[in-house]
């Protein structure tokens, strides 16, 4: 496994992937950790199975990206440097969520500020910092058996992880790792879920056309659920279509989603945190 | 100016425009289905025309960057490119105008048409000459001024503005434009065929290059070293315009500049690729002055007007230079999310879509304009497929932040501070202080979760549309501690 993969994206340069490592450092999200903390289950007991030491450094809060996008530069940098302590190992640093990942790999540097100190350990680190799908895919060389029934799913990528990382095929590629599961692709997939952080709250109106445009789209496939490796966009579509169901008295979701690691843990003969309770 | 917060018609010159009066125009539009269909299928059909003419994403990724550096590297000797432009016009033959805001532009060019005794003018495509309210300020004087280009001659027959910048009349259905025909053009029946249509404006406008006066342009390039202004269109009436009526005005904005002949062909390529899907334009126009001895057409006098509104202060700033680089394609716009459901009037601008975001930031001042960098999601889809780079995205962010922040003494932009709100900015700080220190996140963390059961059931904006947000039972350092 020491072959170095390569992957190509339309705005930056080929990145070329280490070796897989002993350890690495999970950086959990502050919407994972309070809101869908098991996806980050999920996503650590994958990363285990496959042999791999997962430290999660206790002092992490947030990435910056909402005070960062929202114009509060002051705000977002004083956050940011109170993460830059967290990952004294160069062991890679695994985040499951596209737009996090992306805030740390390509905005720490400038969201720091002026301090040349600071933006060089800012630039070390997101030198070294994965989305978790595309750590999976090309440094794990996730390859384990698909023990789940037929299926067909579809899947939606992040614009972070579209345009940022870059690792809008990973999702598809570990999709089509597993024998029995059929991707099931919604027209206007590169389109946004109309999510956007406080985008949502500023622009409910707008938000809500793109996130109903995005529901109908993804229920159009027929897919039994929705797979993302992005847990902004999975609680904002996920919660518009149960607000659907809701209005239209539906008992049973019409499109549950959940995250790829999630998915991929299940049918790969694991337990996920969530369906143990 | 007036300032009181006003609804206004499509039609009227851009007066303030409140951020409050400008969420209703987007409330309007975005509920309005039949809006909403029109668009959507009109930027698939453009999206799916552009992808056409980049099969493979290696040229088109080295193409992008070539055009961002010829554009760059213009900008970085504008000054010096400026001058070396109304030196080699000069020579020429056309007569340079330089115009600080949108009024001194307007009283220019009214002084050539009253030089001149002009009556009519006939108006090329021109968005420099929509962002100045051309045709108002000529109305008003007494002057005429026609739009000889298909959509900008119905947008104008319908008293309304453009809502694309390539397509002016895009809003607008065949079926719509035959009833516009019918009421408005004496003795033409109702018909929404097409060809009929378009033939039915042709004869109109036929007519109107004869008897016109002066002719008015834009301008796509404006070439440094020879002195040379390109235009790009598709109908032939900017040929028309800028050859037959014995004067022609070409109006444009100061970045629109390039040092040498060379450094146009990438960006043309680019430009109508990017733009309408087309390899290249029906016509491509350069200008290089007025009719010489034994020539066979073109204009006696011909005057070059150069309008700066704002972009001096966009110069001014690195980051927000890059606002300069663009070139006009409109394939940001057709590409957005955001613009797809609200469309062009929604706006309030004479630049829509994700570059009138930024761009009009500096022609109107942030006071009018601070809520435009906020209706974006960020995705990204704006900067992925302009064609010269600019980093849209980057740019809105940055915007967001000169409204935000307490006004202060040496502001980079007119309008600095004009969402400054006390309140939000504290809101901001408390934010920073709890997610920046880590024990203090921890125990509100361990609160959020463990009385989950008092999460508001109503959450401004996300609940409109979507059950609530609730915390988990456990956050994930629980879920590893209980495991370990």
């Amino acid at each position: 496994m020491s072959t170095p993969v390569v992957s190509t994206h339309a705005g930056h340069q080929a990145r070329s992937y280490p070796s897989r490592p002993e350890a690495v450092y999970f950086y959990g999200t502050c919407l994972v950790d309070m809101f869908v903390p098991e996806a980050g289950m999920d996503a650590i007991t994958l990363l285990e199975r496959e042999g791999i030491r997962v430290i999660f450094p206790d002092n992490q809060t947030c990435c910056g990206q909402p005070a960062f996008t929202s114009g509060f530069p002051e705000e977002a940098r004083h956050v940011v440097a109170s993460q830059l302590d967290l990952f004294p190992g160069d062991y890679p640093i695994v985040v499951p969520s596209g737009s996090c990942g992306g805030m740390i790999r390509w905005h720490w540097e400038k969201a720091v500020g002026d301090d040349a100190a600071l933006q060089a350990r800012a630039a070390a680190i997101a030198a070294r910092t994965y989305e978790f799908a595309e750590f999976l895919l090309h440094v794990v060389g996730f390859n384990r058996k698909d023990e789940g029934p037929a299926t067909t799913v579809t899947l939606h990528t992040s614009c972070s992880a579209r345009r940022e990382m870059g690792t809008h095929l990973v999702g598809r590629e570990l999709l089509a790792r597993l024998g029995n599961v059929t991707l099931a692709h919604h027209d206007h997939e590169s389109e946004c879920c109309g999510f956007g952080g406080t985008f949502s709250l500023k622009h409910p109106d707008i938000s809500t056309a793109m996130v109903t445009d995005k529901v109908a789209s993804l229920k159009a496939t027929g897919a039994s659920q929705l797979v993302t490796a992005d847990c902004g966009c999975m609680l904002n579509i996920t919660k518009r279509a149960a607000k659907e169901d809701l209005d239209a008295r539906r008992a049973k979701p019409s499109l549950p989603g959940e995250h790829l690691a999630t998915f991929l843990l299940r049918r790969t003969g694991g337990k996920p945190a969530g369906d143990q309770q | 100016m007036s300032h009181q917060p006003q609804q206004q018609s499509a039609g009227q010159p851009i007066a303030f425009v409140s951020a409050q009066a400008l969420r209703a125009r987007m409330h309007d539009a975005v509920n309005n289905p039949h809006l909403r269909q029109s668009f959507r299928g009109a930027m698939d059909f453009l999206m799916a025309k552009r992808a056409a003419q980049f099969p493979d994403q290696d040229e088109l990724d080295s193409l992008r960057s070539l055009s961002e550096g010829i554009r760059q590297y213009s900008l970085s000797k504008l000054p010096e490119l400026l001058e070396q432009l109304e030196a080699n016009l000069t020579r020429n033959g056309v007569k340079v105008h330089w115009a600080e805001t949108p009024d001194e532009a307007n009283a220019i060019m009214l002084g050539i048409a009253r030089q001149h005794q002009a009556k009519l003018i006939v108006k090329g495509k021109s968005m420099v000459s929509e962002e100045i309210e051309f045709n108002h300020a000529m109305e008003a004087a007494g002057v005429g001024a026609l739009e000889s280009d298909m959509g900008e001659y119905i947008v104008q027959l319908a008293g309304e503005k453009p809502s694309h910048i390539i397509m002016p009349a895009i809003h607008q259905t065949k079926q719509q434009i035959a009833k516009l025909f019918a009421e408005k053009i004496p003795g033409v029946d109702y018909t929404d065929n097409v060809d009929a249509l378009i033939r039915i404006g042709r004869n109109v406008l036929r007519d109107k290059f004869e008897s016109a006066d002066i002719g008015l342009s834009g301008v796509n390039f404006a070439v440094a070293e020879t002195g040379t202004l390109c235009l790009v269109e598709n109908e032939g009436n900017g040929r028309m315009c800028t050859t037959v009526p014995k004067v022609h005005i070409a109006i444009t904005g100061i970045e629109k500049i390039v040092e040498k002949l060379e450094h146009v062909a990438p960006l043309y390529s680019i430009l109508t690729r990017s733009a309408t899907g087309q390899a290249v334009s029906t016509y491509f126009n350069m200008i290089s002055g007025p009719r010489k001895a034994g020539d066979k057409d073109g204009p006696e006098e011909v005057h070059l007007v150069l309008l700066d509104n704002g972009r001096s202060q966009a110069y001014a700033d690195e980051q927000l230079r890059k606002t300069l680089q663009c070139i006009r394609c409109g394939a940001c716009m057709n590409h957005c999310p955001v613009y797809t459901r609200i469309g062009g009037h929604a706006y309030g601008t004479t630049y829509p879509g994700p570059i009138g975001k930024i761009v009009s930031p500096h022609m109107m001042g942030l006071e009018q304009t601070h809520l435009l960098p906020t209706a974006s999601s960020l995705c990204g889809a704006c900067g992925e497929v302009c064609p010269v780079k600019i980093p849209i995205p980057e740019l809105l962010i940055r915007l967001r932040g000169e409204a935000n922040s307490a006004p202060h003494a040496h502001p980079a932009m007119v309008g600095q501070g004009a969402a400054y709100d006390p309140k939000i900015s504290f809101v901001w700080r408390m934010w920073a202080r709890l997610y920046g220190r880590p024990s203090t996140y921890r125990a509100f963390s361990w609160l959020a979760t463990r009385f989950r059961a008092l999460t508001p059931r109503k959450q401004s904006g996300w609940t409109a549309a979507r059950t609530p947000l609730q915390p988990a039972p456990r956050r994930l350092r629980d879920m590893l501690k209980d495991r370990r």
